[in-house]
């Protein structure tokens, strides 16, 4: 007998919303019954297995937005990673998610280490947490951006050298996805690691009625500020230059002396260390989050949100992030959690059908004007 | 370097005692080639019942059920080698056509489907092949427009829809599934039935069969007229498209025949075990049937099969835990696109239609493909064509940017 496939999801949580729905505001039940537009087609079931609630959508639009926005900036972050290093080498890099799921283990791990245990909310000054975080930031970030830099080396560089397909590297890149995540599986079993949550999520004031965490507030501001400082060494400074040299044309980068290998190090390990970023904000947002195939479905998103904003655009990469956050919430308030991911996919594939550059197109070579 | 490595790799690819022994069997003529394939085809029919001692998966898996694991295994490799292969569209959606084949059997033939009808298996196959293929082309309309590389991550999203869509939707039932899905009739003289869980020989020797089939219309669609296109579409889309292939339409195709085998092998696999959930189309099995086609060799249908039954025999064989599985065929992968891109039995690139009978004509007649080392295609499927001028080649990562 074949042993049932167990990957994904079992224990796991399944993505980033179904977590939160609950933390975000009470569910109306009342209102998912009574304005439920489309009710089941087979009508045999227990009760309608899609909803079509514009009531809830309407009611939770702001809060949704906010709520949106936050995850929005965590897909954005990982996207950027996906978005640099297709900028520069035209290649999906499928193991990013698992560069992201070492940079979780490793803000857990450091969370661990300076003493913090699951289960017990941590009785120390706001200064202290706010430390403690920092720290754990910057040791995922390291972790994570390491990561990427040895994965290039391992995987991608000998298959450069030998002038490989295309399709070889991807075939590579899921091969290394795969192994990360089982060595994640093998050390750490498949349940996820106990929750600890540093900084409680705490309303700090409202917009159009809709309640903004201090959490939620942190991550925008944060991811908005890595953003800038991310797009501003790509734009202004001078390896930045020769990221999109490289990017624009490797050949004739390499002529102008821009070392293309330095270059694709720097792309990896800049995308790992934001990737890295990603992870403390998430594991902020589901504490409950560290587990060995956690990246898998925020990878897919985060991928197909650079491809909504334009892969190889760091700007299209933000934008996409924080529009698939907001169109997923929107989604689950509109048709029921279970299809939050749906919403996801179809966006992806949407958004290739009518528009395959995405939003803002694809440039990170294009020379500035 | 490029130079370098060739002459490194050329006696490798070409000599040897495997090429030796590729070069023996091609140069025989058709007939030969078939009489001497009965005998082998024997032999694994005969599997189960002679339970060779070493090759046994016994005591722990039930040999003629790790057999028709691998037999079905061996059929999705064979469909996802159309589409990865021959089209050399990469997919990692592929479970997703396995998942609608088996829920397409569970649907029409389980009392607990709301549809109330029980189909024989016979009257499923059809249908479930035809299901499979429509979302086939409903996947692939969209998609196949878009470069290669968004492919593979539009298919791994459809995968996870079909797996989401059989949780989410209320009549797929989710976790609990579907019960007594039918089998095929037939029984023994005795009057015992040949297909029953227990017991999988019969479902063995149905599903070699299935797969000597679809091997024998493979061969002939890949020396067709969609098998050519397929290749000018793998090769260079847009010089197939320049030179006339409707690289659009074709590759729909090759979405749908791979669809088409997939749901068939979900069909199969549905019946023997007789109950189908959400719990078994993870995309991860999506990668172990890309690794599967890799490991045999993309675009050698005998190599995937071989692949196949590697994947889903050593496992069995040696015990290890599921979850080495993913671990090891992970590394696999990445070891075998470095040092061995084309997989265990590599794809020869050679005249398809008459190819024979013109490798015939020039070389003389002991030959059945071109020698290889006249031929440009004995390089290894990893290697440039020729010298690649380093271009906009849209089709390489080192090719220019946007």
């Amino acid at each position: 007998m074949r042993p049932p496939p167990r990957g994904l999801d079992d224990e796991a949580p399944r993505s980033p919303g179904r977590v939160t729905t609950s933390a975000a505001g009470a569910p109306r039940e009342s209102v998912i019954h009574t304005l439920t537009a489309v009710t089941d087609l087979v009508a045999q079931g227990s009760g309608p297995w899609i909803n079509f609630d514009v009531g809830l959508f309407l009611d939770r639009f702001w809060a949704n937005t906010i709520n949106g926005l936050s995850y929005g900036s965590i897909y954005a972050l990982v996207a950027l990673g996906y978005t640099l290093v297709y900028g520069v080498l035209q290649l999906i890099n499928f193991a990013h998610s698992e560069i992201f799921v070492i940079g979780v283990f490793g803000v857990y791990f450091t969370f661990l280490a300076l003493g913090f245990q699951p289960g017990q909310t941590p009785n120390v000054p706001l200064a202290g947490i706010i430390a403690n975080l920092v720290l754990a930031g910057a040791v995922g970030m390291i972790l994570a951006g390491v990561a990427a830099v040895i994965l290039e080396r391992v995987a991608y560089r000998p298959l450069r050298k030998r002038n490989a397909p295309r399709l070889a590297f991807l075939i590579t890149a899921i091969g290394a996805s795969f192994v990360i995540q089982q060595v994640f599986r093998i050390t750490r079993g498949s349940n996820p690691e106990g929750t600890i949550r540093l900084l409680p999520p705490e309303p700090l004031f409202r917009i159009f009625g809709a309640p903004v965490t201090n959490l939620q507030l942190i991550i925008i501001v944060a991811a908005l500020a890595l953003f800038v400082v991310a797009d501003s060494f790509v734009n202004r400074t001078r390896l930045g230059r020769g990221v999109r040299a490289v990017a624009q044309d490797p050949a004739t980068a390499t002529l102008m002396g821009v070392n293309r290998e330095r270059v694709i190090m720097i792309t990896f390990l800049l995308g790992g260390l934001l990737a890295g970023a990603a992870a403390l904000f998430y594991l902020m947002t589901i504490p409950q989050g560290a587990v060995f195939n956690g990246g898998f479905l925020l990878g897919i998103k985060a991928f197909a949100a650079a491809v909504l904003g334009g892969i190889g655009n760091l700007r299209g990469a933000l934008l996409g992030g924080l529009i698939l956050g907001i169109a997923e919430n929107y989604g689950q308030s509109l048709f029921g959690g279970d299809w939050r991911d749906v919403v996801a996919f179809v966006l992806l594939v949407g958004v290739l059908m009518f528009r395959p550059t995405g939003i803002l197109g694809e440039s990170l070579g294009k020379a500035r004007v | 370097m490029t130079a370098t490595t060739e002459t490194e790799r050329a006696p490798s690819s070409s000599g040897g005692r495997f090429g030796e022994l590729s070069r023996w069997w091609n140069a025989r003529s058709r007939p030969q080639q078939w009489g001497l394939l009965v005998p082998v085809a024997a032999i694994i029919y005969l599997l189960p019942v002679l339970n060779p001692p070493i090759i046994t998966t016994e005591p722990a898996t039930s040999f003629p059920i790790a057999l028709f694991n691998a037999a079905v295994f061996a059929l999705i490799a064979i469909g996802l080698n159309v589409v990865i292969g021959q089209a050399g569209l990469l997919d990692l959606g592929y479970v997703g056509f396995f998942a609608i084949g088996a829920y397409s059997a569970a649907v029409l033939s389980s009392p607990d489907s709301e549809l109330g009808v029980r189909f024989p298996w016979l009257v499923i196959v059809p249908i479930a092949m035809v299901i499979t293929m429509i979302s086939g082309v409903i996947l692939g309309t969209p998609t196949l427009r878009l470069r290669g590389d968004y492919l593979a991550i539009v298919t791994l999203g459809f995968g996870e829809i079909v797996r989401l869509l059989a949780d989410n939707i209320d009549p797929l039932r989710g976790n609990r599934g579907f019960q007594d899905i039918a089998r095929p009739g037939g029984t023994y003289p005795d009057g015992s039935p040949i297909f029953t869980q227990n017991d999988a020989q019969g479902f063995y020797w149905l599903a070699v069969t299935i797969v000597i089939i679809v091997l024998f219309l493979m061969g002939n669609l890949e020396r067709s007229r969609v098998g050519r296109a397929w290749i000018a579409v793998r090769e260079d889309e847009d010089a197939a498209e320049l030179t006339g292939v409707p690289t659009y339409k074709f590759k729909i195709w090759a979405f749908a025949i791979g669809a088409a085998v997939g749901g068939l092998s979900g069909t199969l696999f549905a019946a023997q075990v007789g109950f189908v959930n959400n719990q078994r189309f993870d995309v991860t099995t999506s990668i172990l049937y890309l690794a599967a086609v890799v490991l045999g060799g993309q675009g050698n249908k005998v190599g995937v099969v071989v692949g196949a039954f590697l994947v889903s025999y050593i496992p069995d064989r040696f015990q290890f835990e599921p979850e080495y599985r993913f671990l090891v065929f992970g590394l696999a992968l990445i070891i075998l696109m470095i040092f061995r891109p084309q997989g265990i039995l590599g794809m020869r690139q050679h005249l398809l239609t008459y190819g024979r009978q013109a490798y015939q004509k020039l070389f003389g007649a002991g030959t059945g493909v071109a020698p290889t080392s006249l031929t440009p295609s004995s390089r290894p499927a990893g290697e440039p064509a020729e010298a690649v001028p380093d271009d906009r080649s849209g089709s390489r990562p080192q090719g220019g940017g946007e």
